[in-house]
Formats: structure tokens, sequence, C-alpha cells
């Protein structure tokens, strides 16, 4: 390895990063979009939902009921009708989310101890459904506080309450951003490495380079280390943001989300190479990152909870960098938990880019069969 | 400048190499001496790119054996890459880099000494004419200018051996007369020169040429040496009708080619056939039988003479010998 050459990939990689207007918007643009679009529209904490009310007991008891579930800020009331029938019809028009049924006999049933209300929801929408079991949460209030007794579930349950650590408000930014790093050092990681080898070949670059001393190691290595910069300044333009806009906290070390963003962008970046050995077209390496980038997205625990996945599947989101990473940014930002702490998933980060770097230099051939 | 102790820069025996059905090129015996300019002269398609790929360690052949300046290729040829310049037929320098950024960036990658590298680099600016325009985008450049910078980065660690492949394809007259000038001075100054081309003007400035035709080397020598064998072979013909005079001429057997130039018709006899005076009196009486009148003249060949008569013989291998 010639550092004089190693050097020379990287100041030419820089020069022509720095004439690349469009490229260089993306690397600031992505993330500021990204994190603004996801930090205000993905807000799994419903507030406002449409609801229809049929009160058929309409006692103090039963108003106050009602008065409760308006005050959490979850539903909205769209409608007062008289009968249970007329709040199935409603939902299935679509004209509310969520109905709220209280019988006739509401007070007896509140004595005796049984079910004293229903709420009905759009099951099509799991939000809305999470929503619900949060209403169903309202203490049925009244002058016996001991009766406190959820709305839906079966009578002998008692209330259950549901505290949310580490969130405490539940605001979906402080969930999403940490997370919003990964997904979007991901995204534009793998892409610019994707296409840096299979750009010079396009453009006719290769078969010159080629045909130089240049080593495999020297045009890899090379071809990595300015990226490693523009990820770290991704980085710092999401956590700002996350701050300035969404008052994320960062309860862990800032070197210690420094170092795991390197880890991530080191293995994103690895993996492009490998990609980029392997496109024949600067089209072909974009489709292979979506390859890559959906199941990330969708397995790595940014939008559902690994917990839920089944056996296969969860093997498969353990060979995606992005699922250590959630781990571990969640842990260091939200928990305050050490780098240490989590070597796990440090060393996974560690052994998958070590792997795809090896494959990326032993994949490229200085030949042209 | 190494290599004055070899006769012979490159020699290839049985070369070969197939794509899945098509064979490229096919047995190819060369022997390219030290410090002259050798053509390689073929029709698109003919093998010579991939002949040159194979040559400085860029594809493996499928048969046969390369020594180049002393290396075996391709086994080492990560040993010849730091004594050989290659020039791509399509630019293949970095469009989005200054021309200086350009020569900075092969320097570093082709191991000039760093303490030399700027000296270097100016010393090409100036032999290259670069001296207002180091600041320009490669990609804003045009044609001629583009070949002069691809040049100038080929050679920028003064390799033994430069490969260029169809270097001035796309390039004016006078761009690519200046351009040869640059390839003679390196040849003086003890380079080997290997280049390919389709233009005959370009295959008649080599010290030596071979001809290629899919992919099979059907002759080389001098270009005196190819010219010669055709002597006694070529003719013009002027007639006031000269396409009825062709028509007429591509009938006969022992006609290899008939070629319009001009007014005039530039005829070929095939080897074997009559030749000289016999030639011209076969001729003659042809066209004054039913033909229109004509003059008719004994002309010296010329490379394109020698490339219509080595790959239209080609097919009855036997007569390509004589």
């Amino acid at each position: 390895m010639s550092w004089r050459r190693l050097w020379a990939i990287v100041v030419k990689e820089l020069r022509q990063l720095a004439r690349d207007r469009i490229t260089l918007a993306m690397i600031v643009g992505i993330p500021v979009i990204q994190l603004v679009l996801f930090g205000y529209a993905i807000n799994t904490n419903l507030r406002g939902l449409d609801a229809g009310i049929a009160d058929q007991a309409d006692t103090a008891g039963s108003r106050a009921l009602v008065m409760d579930m308006l005050a959490t800020g979850v539903i909205a009331p769209a409608a007062h009708v008289d009968t249970p029938e007329e709040l199935v019809e409603m939902l299935r028009q679509g004209r509310i989310s969520i109905g709220v049924a209280i019988p006739p006999d509401f007070e007896r049933r509140r004595h005796d101890g049984r079910q004293v209300a229903q709420v009905m929801v759009d099951g099509s929408d799991n939000v809305v459904q999470s929503a619900a079991a949060q209403l169903a949460q309202v203490p049925v209030d009244s002058a016996a506080p001991d009766t406190r007794a959820p709305l839906v579930s079966t009578p002998a349950d008692g209330p259950i309450g549901i505290v949310s650590f580490y969130n405490p408000q539940r605001r979906s930014a402080v969930n999403i951003v940490p997370g919003l790093i990964g997904v979007i050092l991901t995204m534009t990681m793998v892409l610019f490495t994707g296409i840096a080898i299979v750009r010079e070949r396009e453009r006719g670059n290769m078969e010159l380079l080629i045909a130089t001393p240049l080593s495999s190691a020297e045009l890899m290595v090379g071809k990595v280390l300015p990226y490693i910069g523009i990820g770290l300044v991704q980085t710092t333009v999401i956590l700002a943001l996350g701050r300035g806009l969404f008052a994320v906290p960062i309860q862990g070390s800032l070197l210690d989300v420094y170092l795991a963003a390197g880890l991530l962008i080191l293995a994103n970046l690895t993996m492009g190479l490998l990609i980029s050995t392997r496109a024949q077209s600067q089209f072909q390496a974009m489709q292979m990152t979506f390859f890559v980038f959906l199941p990330s997205i969708l397995l790595s625990g940014f939008m559902f909870p690994f917990a839920g996945m089944p056996g296969p599947v969860r093997w498969l989101a353990e060979a995606l960098p992005l699922t250590h990473f959630m781990r571990l940014i969640r842990g260091i930002m939200l928990r305050g938990a050490g780098l240490a702490e989590l070597w796990r998933e440090v060393a996974a980060l560690g052994a998958f880019t070590a792997v795809m770097m090896a494959a990326a230099i032993l994949r490229f051939r200085k030949r042209l069969d | 400048m190494s290599g004055a102790g070899q006769d012979t820069a490159i020699r290839a025996r049985g070369l070969t190499k197939r794509f899945g059905q098509l064979v490229a090129v096919d047995h190819v015996d060369l022997a390219v001496p030290a410090r002259h300019v050798y053509g390689f002269l073929g029709p698109n398609g003919s093998g010579k790119s991939t002949t040159i790929r194979m040559l400085c360690g860029l594809l493996t052949p499928s048969e046969g054996e390369i020594d180049v300046l002393g290396l075996s290729v391709p086994r080492e040829a990560e040993a010849l890459r730091r004594r050989i310049g290659y020039m791509t037929q399509k630019f293949s320098l970095f469009d989005d880099l200054e021309v200086r950024e350009n020569l900075e960036f092969m320097a570093a990658v082709q191991g000039v000494p760093k303490a030399r590298t700027a000296r270097r680099i100016d010393e090409l600016v100036e032999q290259y004419h670069f001296g207002d325009c180091q600041k320009q985008l490669a990609g804003t450049m045009s044609g001629g200018q583009k070949q002069r910078l691809a040049l100038a980065c080929a050679v920028i660690h003064e390799p033994e051996l430069l490969f260029l492949d169809e270097p001035t394809s796309a390039v004016d007259p006078e761009s690519r007369r200046d351009f040869w000038e640059k390839l003679f001075e390196l040849a003086d100054g003890g380079t080997t020169l290997l280049v390919s081309t389709h233009l005959m003007d370009e295959a008649e400035r080599c010290h030596r040429l071979a001809v290629l035709d899919r992919g099979v080397l059907v002759a080389d020598g001098t270009p005196a040496e190819l010219t010669a064998r055709l002597e006694g072979r070529a003719f013009v013909v002027a007639s006031a009708q000269p396409r009825r005079a062709q028509r007429r001429l591509a009938e006969l057997p022992e006609v290899l080619g008939v070629a319009q130039v001009g007014n005039e018709l530039r005829v070929l006899m095939r080897a074997g056939g009559p030749e000289g005076g016999a030639a011209l009196a076969r001729l003659e009486r042809v066209l004054a039988d039913g033909g229109p009148a004509a003059r008719i003249r004994p002309v010296r060949p010329n490379l394109e003479d020698v490339f219509v008569a080595v790959t239209r013989q080609q097919r009855p291998r036997e007569e390509r010998a004589a």
C-alpha cells in the first residue's frame, strides 16, 4: 500500500466532489429534508381522531367519562348519535375513526365491575388501534375510586397502567431522530460508494486506472476515506437539527455517538463498494442500493419493533448493519449507555465492515475480463 | 531511459483471445523492435484493441505466450505496469479535473518521485503547450487538446514502452500532424511505441506495420516492404464513364479490387494472375471490348492496396503466401 497513491485517490475524489454540485447539495439536503419530514410527519402519537359518541346512559357519570376521554386529546368529538349501530355505520363510511358507546345500564355495570363502555376502532389502521388502547386506559372516575377498571378489557382485569420510560412524553421525534441518523447514513453512504467505482467504469477512467501500478486496496480505501468525513458531517447536521427542532436529548457521550456513527458509515461504505464492483451501470448500482435500503428500514427496528419479528426475519435483520446501529444509537442517546456496554453491536458492525471490504478488494480485478 | 540492451520490446507467439464463440484474436505472432514506432493497421473489430489489452496485461489471453520488456505477461503484469504507458481509445482522464490536476494525479499514481513531480509537470505543460490552460477542466477541451493531455499523462513517468489505441481517430488533421511529431520525438528519446490505427496515412508513418484482419495477422513489415510486394499489380484507369468501367472491371476474376478515387479508378490485380505489362494489356483489352474508352497506367502501390490485397485474399490461404 503506497500512501502517496492512496492520498492521490482521496484528493482526486474530493476535487471531483467539490465540483459536483448536485452531490454536494444531497449531502446536506437529504438529512435536512428527511429529518423535517420524518420528525413532523411520522407521529405514532395521534391527536384529535374524529370520534362518534353514543351515550345511551346519559348520567352524570357517563358524561364525566366522555369528558375525560376528550381531555386526553386523542379524540375530538365529530358526532353525537343515539345508538351503537349508528356508530358502526359511520365507521364503515369513514366519517369517524373511533366510536365510543356507553350502554343505558352504565351505572349498574360500573357498580358490578363489569365492562362499562365500548371503544370501537377503525381496525384498518394499526396506529389508530394503538390509540384506542390508550383510550381504554382512561379510568372510570367516580365517587368510588377502587372501581377504576379498563373499559375494553375483561371485568376481572385490574386497571393497567402504562408507564413509558426514556420517552415519558411519548414524543415520536425522540425515538425517530436517533434512528434517522442510521437511515440517512445507510441511504447516502451506500449510494455514494455504490456508484463510485461503476461511474469510473462508465466514463472509461477505469481502463486507465487499472493499467497503472495502482492497487485494488489503494483504490478501494481511497474511495471510502472522503465519504467517512461526509458521513460525519451528515451526522452532525441531524444531531443539531434534532436538538434544535425536536429537543432530542443525548443522554450518553457525544464521542460515543460519533464513534457509533463512524462504525455504521464504514459498514455502509464498504457494502457500497461491494455493490460497485458487481454493478454494470450506475442505474444497476442504484437498484441494488434500494434492495439493501428497504429491508434496512423495515427490519432494523427503525419502523417496527424487532421483538415482534418471527425467527428467520430476525436472522436477516441481524445481518443488516442498521439493526445493530439502531440498538447502539438508541442505547447511547436515549438510555445513556456507553459504547463499551454495547460491545456486541460494535463487534457486529466491525465484522460486517471487515467482511465487506475484503470481499470488495478481492472481487475487484485489475482486468477487463 | 532503460531498455537499451534489448532489441525486441514485445514478442508474442500464438496469441489468441476468444469471447465465447467469437475468436477476436487468432494465433497472432508478433515481434516489435525496440525504439520503433510500430503500427497496428486494421478495420474496426479486427482485434487491434484486444491485442493491445492483452499485451499490457488488461486481458488474459486464451492461448499463447507474451513477453514484454523481458517480462512474462499476464503473470508479471504488475511489474510491467510501472514501465509502460497506455493511452486508451476513448479519452479516459477525468473530465471534472483541471489539466494540471489530471497531471498531478497521474504523476502520483505512476510513482513519479515527489521531488521531481512539479518539475516534470512544468516540463510537460511546456512541451505539450498547456501553458495557458492549466486551470481548464479537461472535459471542456477540444478533441486535439484532450489527445495531447492523454499523451502527456501516459508519458509522465517516462515509460520504456507506450501503447496507443487509435490515438487520433477523433482529431483534425492539423492536430494529428502535431501529435505524430510528438510520437517521433518519443521514439528518438528511446521509447518503443505501439500505435493502432485504421487510417492509412498514419500507418504510412510507422517504422513497421502489422496488418490485422478479423483477428488474424495477415501481413507485417515496413511500409516499403509491404507495398513492394504488390509492385506491378496496381493501376489507375481514367475514363469519362468511371462507374461503367468499374462495373466492367469488377467482373474479371483476376481483378481483386476496383475503387473509385475522384474521376479515376484504382485497380488492384489478384496475386498469381497477370502482372506488369501483361496485366496492363489484359485490362486494356477488356475495356476496348465493350467497355467505355479509358486510359490505363501503372502506379506505385500504396498501403491501401496492401490492405485490400491482404484482407481480400485471406480466404484461400495458400495464395496469401505469394
